[in-house]
């Protein structure tokens, strides 16, 4: 399963012709203890490098960008309840959402893990 | 503008702070480690005792000719509301800097020192405020700003035993008042206050010392260190305004809140042309009442408002939000607002506005955490 990265510290899991997507466990560390999640609706249309969610720390809200385009699928449910799995653990049960790939060729202009880590190295 | 380092900035990053830009300075905004990180920060402070480095906050001095103390009293209780001549030595004051139309420029904490009239004033605005003072006072009043002194708080239910190990008596201060004490070779002037709603104190000491004297405080296992981000979670369950966000220039003490910081000595207006800057507008204000006033809000749910969203009162809008955020230690988003009087009541249930939703909030009394200064046993 491959799993690419953004500039804006998203990581995207493809699995066929779905994506899962959530922030980085440098990003949480930047954010800090997060205690919201604001999710998109399952059938909201998002577009590469829009808005897509919102994490609320403590201190401020930080906006979420959509790594592709495509359509929600489903939220994790989980972040409701417990936010803070963002912090515990941010690339696997404290993903964001699902979502449709809408166009496979936006994923090649996205790192992978040795290039999203030479990025953060270089911050 | 490239930005000062503080006395103990290479301490800071030594003890894992992530540093921020603050008022002119990097500044220390958490820590990292396992007890670092704001919550926890914050919840130390709570249980326990953390040090916070406020030495971006400026430290300054007034006396008039010859040393005279009382010449320099009377002439600040030109420039704030506060009655400054009847502090005795030791005590201290939250008073206000107003400008003519009774705005807030800036709100600060007034010692009598027994030598001087000393002054603690906020980081962002303290170039203005040595301006303002030195355009309003006498040249026989002399300024000192003693910038080469470095701020320590020390703050939390174990504070005042943490302190008494390393500065015997310090413990016996009560809330609001202050002394001059030694530490080896370094003199400190203590202060039983804080911006946390806790116990605690605040420490005045030359730069060459802090480094030890943090450390000294730090090697006891109560005390962590605390960033700037959790003085800001913790003073905002206390109900403390921020200044630049809960006070500005735009903002009327009466408004505020803060009617205790208008003297009652020094309401009425002297015939002998004596007043206070802004003191007509503010009395003006204070009888016939705000148009709005500083409330809390409790929010349901758990998505925070923030600095700058609306409130309403069904599709009204009756204000706007100063400072918000998440309250660790009540498990709930809370903010401070200024709304219509008329929605001000304790109780009144309110929305306010976040990215096109509506979260309910009610009208709560401040502190949203209950106070615990120490005032004698």
């Amino acid at each position: 399963m491959p799993r690419y990265f953004t500039d804006e510290h998203e990581w995207i899991d493809i699995e066929g012709d779905s994506a899962t997507v959530g922030i980085t466990d440098y990003a949480q560390e930047q954010l800090g203890d997060i205690v919201f999640v604001e999710l998109p609706d399952v059938g909201a249309a998002l577009d590469k490098g829009g808005d897509a969610a919102v994490v609320e720390s403590v201190k401020a809200a930080s906006d979420v960008y959509a790594p592709i385009t495509g359509e929600v699928t489903e939220g994790n449910g989980a972040l409701e309840d417990e936010p803070a799995l963002v912090n515990t653990s941010p690339e696997e049960d404290g993903w964001f959402f699902r979502m449709t790939i809408g166009d496979t060729s936006e994923l090649e202009g996205l790192m992978d893990d040795k290039a999203y880590k030479a990025f953060i190295d270089g911050l | 503008m490239p930005l000062d380092p503080l006395p103990l900035d290479a301490w800071h990053r030594a003890n894992g702070a992530r540093m921020v830009p603050f008022a002119g300075y990097e500044m220390p905004i958490q820590y990292s480690g396992t007890n670092g990180g704001i919550v926890a920060e914050h919840n130390w402070t709570r249980d326990s005792a953390s040090l916070f480095d406020v030495s971006h906050m400026g430290q300054l001095g007034l006396v008039g000719p010859d040393g005279d103390v009382a010449a320099a009293a009377q002439a600040l209780e030109a420039l704030v509301p506060g009655d400054i001549s009847q502090l005795s030595e030791g005590r201290m004051r939250y008073s206000l800097l107003l400008n003519e139309a009774g705005g807030v420029l800036d709100d600060l904490i007034i010692t009598n020192t027994g030598k001087s009239i000393a002054m603690v004033v906020n980081g962002a605005v303290k170039w203005d405020d040595i301006a303002h003072l030195r355009e309003h006072l006498a040249d026989e009043i002399t300024l000192t700003h003693y910038a080469d002194n470095a701020l320590l708080a020390l703050q939390g239910p174990k504070a005042a035993d943490v302190l008494e190990g390393l500065v015997p008596d310090a413990g016996a201060l009560i809330f609001m008042t202050s002394g001059l004490f030694q530490w080896g070779e370094a003199a400190l002037w203590v202060s039983r206050s804080g911006y946390t709603g806790e116990d605690g104190f605040e420490i005045a000491i030359p730069a060459q010392h802090v480094e030890a004297f943090a450390n000294a405080l730090t090697s006891d296992d109560r005390v962590n260190p605390a960033g700037l981000g959790a003085r800001d979670s913790l003073r905002l369950e206390a109900g403390l305004p921020l200044y630049g966000h809960d006070l500005s220039e735009d903002t009327n003490p009466v408004s505020a809140g803060l009617k205790f910081a208008l003297s009652k000595s020094r309401r009425e207006m002297p015939a002998d042309g004596s007043a206070w800057m802004g003191q007509e507008p503010v009395m003006a204000a204070f009888e016939t009442g705000p148009r709005q006033r500083r409330i809390g809000l409790s929010l349901e749910g758990r998505m925070p408002a923030r600095e700058g969203a609306e409130v309403f009162a069904g599709d009204v809008k009756v204000g706007t939000v100063t400072s918000g955020g998440f309250s660790p230690t009540l498990g709930q988003p809370i903010a401070m607002a200024y709304v219509d009087v008329e929605h001000a009541k304790k109780g009144t249930a309110l929305e306010i506005e976040v990215r096109g939703k509506r979260l309910p909030a009610a009208v709560t009394s401040m502190p949203f955490v209950p106070h615990k200064y120490y005032r004698g046993s």
